[in-house]
């Protein structure tokens, strides 16, 4: 008898963990491309994200540039002058941000899985390194969403994610020309009832390709031959344009 | 059209930067000054950051001062001794700045340096020209009454003193050094090859002939703009020469064209105009400075 009741637990049990990763994989998504190459002639670049969810709920995309540190001052008025002041260090910030999704965010979840999952700027959590003062944190997490935004490293616009059909979904990322290179990871959750119900997280790599990347590469670690090599560049064109504007 | 500058990390339209150098350099070519103090607050303008703007802007300067030397020497308006001397100055001038630099740079004050190295030289500098343009223009006095071929002050009676026999001058070797000194700070703190501060210094500190000071004011500024842009590119990276290159282009261009049109206008007033672009540009820089900024806050992302 007691072997028998070992073996319908195991049952169960085996039935338990298929069922469990069958609910897993209720959610698949990819996105059109994994590489960003900036070339010199890169002004910005359009991915598609496309995907399938096997039950019904809302979907949300969070993209992630590598997390850095950022360093914001604020301005401080001496005898008259304007310079920096008082500084807050983050640490761990994403370099880009980036969120889309099929609903306004408050429909389809509670606050708290918001901010556990980091979707949508305003629940997004940002580390203070030991050195800044926490009394300040507010204004300057304030000053550092809106400077970003200032520069499109973060979306303030929730972008769309659209179903096609019952399965189905795509979203169209937008990246600015202003990129910063790294690795980069694309968040996609599937939500039902206010909760997570899947995630998939999907790697994105942005780098400098071809000459750009070249130029980065000897400028940071071959130094002396950049700065040689930028010497030699600017003389000779000053020469040449002696020598060719004399003859005219 | 885009183009992605490397070093920047930003996309530029590269007709914006050609105008800008073009431009500049059209009046560095009237006036017989380098531009420099135009080209960076335009560069730091469009967007491009001010480590980059001061750094690239040097390398650009070593370009327009060889073609500018190529030019005088020709007319044999260079005086290779002094302009030697003021380059040992001038070395550790721009030595010293570079080091400057990067200190104020980690303690995220270079702007504020910046700006206010702008506003102190380029007010003092557009104050006495103007001062000067006055006399002759308006009062039309007449300033020939020079007895000896310069005046001896108490500064040329310094200890170690040189012949120089192209200048015709017989002062202590410290003037030339310190100005060049002075020079060499400039174009590392503020991207600048100091010309349009080191010309009047070299007529009135020096008592140089003025047919020489603009061929060798711009002999070491090829050598001090060449040793910041080397120290630059090795300590703070910041050299981008994709910008770089689109800048000579289009100043050379310009320079060319301007010196061309420098002979239809008359000296008094190219140094006039060159006063009064000087001195707009310190106030723009000076109200700045005392103006309530438009964003509180400055964020900066370091570049891995």
């Amino acid at each position: 008898m007691r072997r028998t009741a070992r073996i319908a637990a195991l049952i169960l049990w085996i039935t338990a963990t298929v069922a469990t990763s069958a609910r897993a994989q209720s959610l698949a998504a990819d996105l059109s491309s994994h590489v960003i190459g900036i070339t010199t002639g890169f002004a910005g670049a359009d991915l598609v994200l496309f995907g399938s969810a096997d039950r019904q709920g809302d979907v949300a995309v969070v993209v992630r540039g590598p997390p850095t540190t950022i360093v914001v001052r604020r301005k401080t008025r001496i005898l008259g002058v304007w310079l920096n002041g008082r500084s807050a260090t983050f640490r761990d910030a994403p370099s880009f941000y980036e969120a889309a999704a099929t609903k306004p965010l408050t429909e389809i979840a509670t606050p708290e899985t918001l901010v556990r999952y980091g979707i949508g700027l305003d629940n997004l959590r940002f580390q203070l390194t030991e050195t800044t003062d926490p009394t300040e944190f507010s204004p300057f997490r304030a000053a550092l969403l809106r400077a970003q935004e200032r520069t499109d490293l973060y979306r303030p616009d929730l972008a769309r994610v659209s179903f096609l059909g019952e399965h189905l979904f795509r979203a169209d990322i937008v990246f600015p020309a202003n990129l910063p290179t790294g690795d980069y990871t694309v968040e996609v959750v599937l939500l039902s009832g206010g909760q997570v119900i899947s995630a998939q997280t999907t790697p994105l790599i942005v780098s400098r390709v071809g000459f750009s990347n070249g130029v980065f590469a000897v400028a940071h670690h071959h130094s002396v031959l950049y700065g040689t090599g930028a010497l030699a560049l600017a003389i000779a064109a000053g020469w040449a344009a002696g020598a060719i504007f004399r003859r005219m | 059209m885009q183009i992605y500058l490397p070093i920047a990390e930003m996309t530029v339209d590269p007709l914006v930067i050609l105008a800008m150098g073009g431009l500049v350099g059209l009046l560095s070519g009237m006036l017989g000054i380098g531009g420099g103090f135009l080209m960076t607050p335009l560069l730091i303008f469009v967007g491009v950051p001010p480590t980059v703007a001061v750094a690239t802007q040097s390398n650009q300067l070593v370009a327009a001062s060889v073609s500018g030397v190529i030019a005088h020497w020709r007319r044999r308006n260079v005086d290779f001794k002094l302009g030697s001397i003021m380059l040992v100055g001038g070395a550790l001038g721009s030595m010293v700045g570079v080091a400057l630099f990067a200190r104020l740079k980690a303690l995220g004050q270079i702007d504020l340096v910046i700006s206010l190295t702008y506003v102190l030289f380029l007010g003092t500098v557009a104050a006495l020209m103007m001062v000067d343009n006055f006399r002759v223009l308006v009062l039309r006095r007449n300033v020939k009454i020079r007895r000896k071929l310069h005046e001896h002050g108490a500064l040329h009676r310094l200890p170690l003193r040189m012949r120089f026999p192209r200048s015709r001058l017989y002062i202590s070797a410290f003037l030339p050094l310190a100005i060049g000194f002075v020079g060499g700070l400039m174009v590392a703190l503020m991207g600048i090859g100091g010309g349009f501060a080191l010309v009047p210094a070299m007529i009135y500190i020096l008592g140089m002939p003025v047919g020489l000071v603009a061929g060798t004011s711009l002999f070491q500024i090829i050598f001090t703009t060449g040793i910041t842009t080397f120290l630059q590119a090795v300590t703070t990276h910041a050299v981008d020469i994709v910008l770089a290159l689109i800048l000579i282009i289009g100043g050379v261009v310009g320079a060319q064209i301007g010196t061309r049109l420098s002979h239809l206008l008359h000296p008094d007033y190219a140094r006039l105009m060159h006063a009064l672009v000087v001195f707009v540009v310190a106030v723009k820089m000076a109200f700045d400075l005392f103006a309530t900024p438009e964003h509180l806050f400055s964020v900066t992302m370091p570049t891995q």
